[in-house]
């Protein structure tokens, strides 16, 4: 029985020294001797192709080692398709790899990498690349698109349906006393992680080493092996250090790629590191996209119809769009569904995963229109959710392996100071601002992995423990979890434990991506420390020479290094003397998880939380401001109470950045985004930032995994974002149906 | 800008000869240690401390002046050094965030950034600490409200704002 010392505890990052003092080595931290740095070249146009392309300039510039382009780069041994890195499968981005012909699909397309002894020569000669393009017509905006949109049968790499029903949502409609037909429209938001992408490439002969910036290691390996047709034991990828991702490290675009061929190219080890420019068109962003949302409901607020039709676009090679249409279509009791994505070809890469991705807009959507039927029937808004609250999976019938919502929407009310609402908008004045409370339900789902994800735990003679498994921490705190899964299960105090990651020579774990990290790496890092644990204890009672011989195994509990006899703790031994006696220096163990095909089948699985957030606004001037926000979450159990609040407090803050300030727009004319630097994109700062309360409703849930994590990477975004919104019409009276919402929309 | 404001800035500037744009001679004191280097006169103080010095406590997240991750002092004032040459650092004092601890010793701010968990992946953490500290000292810590200000050219893409703000706060309150 492995009993909760560790987990759960605030422990401080066990890394955190590393970060405060500049020691932690991050992807372009990597010095290698005799490294070359490469810059990318990016098409000026969106749609066309290139005529000809004049190097000469670059290579004459001082300290250029090579130029390619789609005229002398070698081409890519094959184009692995497009599935999500969880499936631990090669994971490119889109199924498009630049510099292989001339044609130009999206403006920023790589058009030549420039490789130099020092980085300023490398970006001076790219500038010396002389492109001549001839261009033709290109779609970039939704309103260019519309008309030419198309129904896919599958979106999100094949994974999800292009349309989703359930019973019949005209009769639905019908039979409703009141109906809601809101248009929300939502901009395109770029990850922007403070780190750029980066990878340093080096060979040894034919083995190739990548320091990259990836949210899974193996997806890295995976996809540059297929690309350049190698062998995976060929190509070993190490990532100590990531500075964020947000999704945009979660599939493997083509730099890494260009990294590795630009060495073999120039027989030195290159780092390739992205500008912050290049962020915008190089990996993947969250699609534009318009969501009509149609609701029917009883006077009493109960739910007869739900139609959730979204529009949006897509690369010219893949179908993709964020799931927008998932927890939105399930979150609650409504017979009548029906969920329809529609997209069109545009001239932007596929966009990709980005933060709650599709939960983000898709409940933005919804948790607006659900505040829009609140206000219309006069009932409170916490009160109508309730009313509508499932305790199973509307698409299959499946109870939730567990739930807590109930809970969340009660602890968040109390926090906030729900019930001191005035429900007329306008009510609440602060001097010249005037004060909105707005609420909405959160929802992400549990996500599992494919196949296997494996751990290594190996305890050393002296008594401590090292821990292994290729997974990188990209700032959610695994490697602070992953010690306190250790040391609970092995019976160790957290400092005798060590987590190692971010190396495909350790034991392959999926990247970590969906919120599934903590839960799958958890499994994976139990099992091995447990079998250790086991292997240990089995030794033990098999000694003649052990207080514990003959002892039933399962009577032996293991605490501060000890294994004892739990009716009897002073029988029993420490690791060390077991250890010590037999001339073992260590003893290793590996364990292998992976998700049972049963609960999927039987359980609906999901992660719920509910977010409060008062919002000020200035009329005169157009001001908004977010006082605070409560954010209650139940997440099944928690690894480590500090990191977990921080990762629900940092999404609710994205979720305000999403309501007030983030967005890029496609200039149609130019077939380019019109902002490309964190001064034209904006995140919120410290002075945007409020106070943020978390607060964790701890649920067991025997399904999901084997300690029960049912994750905190997206659930703290999903809703917050139209707790705002709500807000906003709550001090104003004036309902915007748009994220983000800007100071014009409020004059 | 006034003289009054930045005096050391305009203080008769001599007349320098002109030098570049091959690689010069530059002597940059960084962490109270003195580096002979050779440097074309473009490349930023940023790039001349982590490439050539591989001082890469230093982060570059937009080479652009916008996010702050590349903070250091230079005379003990933060500058953005990716917006900042090496060849004009010459004869100043260059501090980083590893120069911060002192023979091991975390500075305070360093253990309250631990502490409070004012931070998470850690890219924008040097750059952060770096500010807090320079925010103490200029005495722009005075309430919530002056520390949101003043630390708002530093972005922080997970959002630990609230945790950084009660670091600062811990630091300020200590002394």
């Amino acid at each position: 029985m492995t009993t909760a010392f560790a987990i759960g505890q605030p422990t401080d990052r066990v890394d955190g020294r590393h970060k405060v003092t500049g020691d932690a080595h991050y992807s372009a931290d990597i010095h290698l001797d005799a490294m070359a740095y490469a810059v990318l070249a990016g098409a000026r146009v969106p749609s066309g192709r290139v005529t000809a392309i004049d190097t000469t300039e670059a290579m004459d510039a001082r300290g250029v080692l090579a130029v390619l382009t789609h005229e002398n780069l070698p081409r890519i041994a094959t184009q692995p398709p497009l599935i999500p890195s969880l499936a631990g499968m090669p994971a490119p981005g889109q199924t498009f790899f630049p510099l292989q012909n001339e044609v130009v699909h999206y403006t920023g397309q790589p058009v030549a990498v420039v490789v130099a002894d020092t980085l300023e020569r490398a970006q001076h000669a790219a500038a010396l690349v002389r492109v001549t393009y001839e261009e033709t017509p290109s779609v970039t905006t939704l309103d260019q698109g519309r008309d030419r949109a198309y129904e896919p049968e599958a979106i999100f790499a094949g994974f999800v349906p292009g349309r989703n029903e359930r019973g019949d949502v005209e009769a639905g409609l019908a039979q409703a006393d009141v109906r809601i037909d809101a248009t929300y429209t939502y901009a395109a938001n770029n990850h922007n992680p403070i780190e750029p992408s980066a990878t340093t490439a080096t060979w040894d002969g034919d083995q190739l080493t990548l320091y990259d910036a990836t949210q899974g290691v193996a997806a890295t390996q995976l996809t540059v092996a297929a690309l350049l047709g190698l062998t995976p034991s060929k190509v070993r990828v190490v990532s100590h250090f990531v500075g964020g991702s947000f999704g945009c490290k979660a599939m493997i675009w083509a730099h890494p790629a260009l990294a590795a061929l630009a060495s073999r190219h120039t027989g030195r080890p290159v780092r390739l590191t992205l500008t912050r420019e290049q962020m915008f068109t190089s990996v993947g962003h969250r699609e534009e996209q318009e969501q009509r949302i149609t609701l029917g409901a009883t006077r009493e607020g109960r739910l007869t119809a739900l139609r959730h039709h979204k529009l949006s676009p897509t690369s010219h090679f893949d179908d993709w769009a964020e799931p927008s249409l998932g927890v939105a279509g399930q979150i609650y009791a409504c017979p009548n569904y029906e969920g329809v994505y529609r997209l069109f070809r545009a001239n932007t890469m596929t966009p990709t995963f980005m933060r709650a991705p599709g939960e983000a807009s898709g409940m933005f959507a919804l948790e607006c229109a659900m505040d829009e039927l609140a206000h219309q029937l006069g009932i409170d808004p916490v009160e109508l959710r309730l009313r509508n609250y499932t305790d199973t999976d509307p698409n299959t019938g499946n109870p939730w392996s567990s739930c807590g919502l109930r809970e969340c929407y009660q602890r968040g009310a109390e926090r906030f100071g729900w019930q001191r609402r005035n429900p007329e908008p306008g009510s609440h004045r602060d001097g010249d601002w005037l004060i909105g409370y707005g609420m909405a339900t959160a929802g992400y789902p549990v996500y599992g992995p494919n196949n296997p994800q494996r751990a290594r735990a190996r305890l050393y003679a002296d008594g401590s423990a090292v821990i292994q498994a290729a997974t990188p921490d990209f700032g959610t705190g695994v490697a602070t979890a992953m010690t306190q899964v250790a040391a609970d299960a092995l019976g160790l105090p957290v400092e005798r434990c060590r987590f190692e990651g971010g190396d495909t020579t350790l034991p392959t774990i999926a990247a970590a991506v969906g919120s599934a990290g903590a839960g799958m790496i958890s499994a994976a890092v139990h099992t091995a420390a447990t079998n250790l644990r086991d292997e240990l204890v089995a030794q033990a009672v098999g000694d003649a020479e052990s207080p514990l011989h003959g002892a039933d195994p399962g009577t032996v509990v293991v605490r501060d290094g000890r294994m004892t006899l739990r009716d009897l703790p002073e029988t029993g031994e420490s690791y060390q003397d077991l250890l010590h006696r037999h001339f073992l220096p260590d003893v290793e163990a590996a364990g292998a998880w992976s998700p049972s095909p049963r609960s999927a089948g039987e359980y609906g699985m999901m992660t719920f939380g509910a977010q409060f957030a008062e919002v000020a606004v200035d009329p005169w001037l157009g001001l908004a401001r977010v006082r605070r926000m409560v954010g209650a979450f139940a997440p099944g159990r928690v690894l480590n109470a500090k990191t977990a609040r921080s990762q629900l407090m940092g999404g609710m803050l994205w979720g305000l950045g999403q309501a007030l300030l983030e967005a890029n727009y496609m200039d149609p004319r130019r077939g380019r985004w019109v902002a490309s630097s964190l001064g034209d994109y904006l995140v919120a700062v410290n002075a945007d930032a409020p106070e943020v309360d978390v607060e964790l409703i701890e649920v067991e849930d025997k399904v999901v995994n084997p300690l029960g994590v049912k994750g905190v990477g997206e659930v703290g975004q999903v809703g917050a974002a139209a707790a705002v919104a709500n807000a906003v019409h709550h001090a104003t009276g004036r309902r915007v149906r748009k994220a983000p919402i800007t100071i014009e929309d409020l004059l | 800008m006034s003289a009054t404001r930045h005096p050391s800035r305009v203080a008769e500037a001599p007349v320098l000869p002109e030098r570049g744009p091959g690689p010069v001679k530059v002597t940059l004191t960084v962490n109270g240690t003195e580096h002979a280097l050779e440097l074309e006169p473009r490349v930023s103080l940023l790039d001349a401390l982590r490439e050539r010095l591989h001082l890469t406590g230093a982060k570059k997240g937009c080479d652009q002046g916008t996010c702050g991750a590349c903070t250091v002092w230079v005379d003990q004032r933060r500058t953005l050094s990716c917006l900042t040459l090496a060849i004009t650092c010459e004869g100043r004092e260059v501090t980083t965030v590893e120069g911060l601890a002192e023979d091991g010793e975390l500075h305070a701010m360093q253990r309250a950034f631990i502490e409070q968990d004012a931070f998470q992946c850690g890219y924008c953490t040097p750059g952060q600490i770096m500010s807090a500290v320079a925010l103490l000292e200029e005495g722009h810590a005075s309430d919530d409200a002056e520390i949101r200000e003043w630390m708002s050219g530093n972005i922080c893409r997970c959002a630990a704002y609230p945790n950084i703000r009660a670091a600062v706060r811990a630091v300020r309150d200590q002394a």
